[in-house]
């Protein structure tokens, strides 16, 4: 029997309510949606290794980006460095709150830092999608 | 906030064992199959640091 496109939409999209609280709790605090879903050693790996890329960054000083536009290449790296460090979550807005964001100084330290930073919310990005595979059962 | 001064290769392995962790987290489904890829992350990570460190100390002459 031949499916509907609307059926085969609605299959291949989970509901909402399945995996949204696990990948915002995830984004929040990294490992969160891991621990909701009671995979607490992955959470924990997730947390301890997101933390500390996130404090080690902040202790070598590195630069929080904020979105600007100009060039491609300007609008690519700012926006996407300003993407890669709201995706740490509660870390990130805590910082910024806190007045731990630095402005950007030249130096490989200060460099590492900032990379740091960035790579601490990609690697939660990728927690995040771990979080929404393991919800809608498409992962053990 | 204290102040860290991390050379540049303390900097890269830093970055090559947390991301060796992750993705061996994230990637295979047992944990021995983890474990390994892990392993196998962390060795690729140091063997392109040190490659790409090699090749820009003859690069510059």
């Amino acid at each position: 029997m031949p499916t509907t496109p609307s059926k085969t939409a609605a299959e291949a999209t989970p509901p909402l309510s399945k995996w949204a609280p696990a990948v915002l709790l995830g984004w929040l605090i990294p490992g969160g949606g891991h621990f909701l879903l009671k995979r607490t050693g992955r959470g924990t790996l997730l947390l301890v290794t997101v933390l500390s890329m996130f404090l080690l960054g902040l202790m070598m000083r590195g630069a929080m980006f904020q979105p600007q536009t100009g060039d491609i290449l300007t609008t690519i790296i700012y926006c996407g460095g300003f993407l890669g460090d709201l995706a740490s979550g509660l870390l990130y807005l805590l910082a910024t709150w806190l007045g731990y964001a630095q402005v950007d100084v030249a130096g490989h330290v200060h460099d590492y830092g900032t990379k740091f930073l960035v790579a601490a919310g990609l690697i939660n990005i990728l927690a995040m999608v771990d979080a929404y595979e393991i919800a809608t059962g498409k992962k053990d | 906030m204290p102040k860290m001064n991390l050379s540049h290769f303390e900097a890269a392995l830093l970055f090559a064992l947390f991301s060796s962790v992750v993705l061996g987290v994230i990637t295979k489904r047992t944990d021995a199959e983890r474990l390994r890829y892990g392993v196998r992350c962390f060795i690729y990570f140091m063997g392109a640091l040190i490659g790409l460190g090699w090749l820009m100390h003859f690069g510059h002459g």
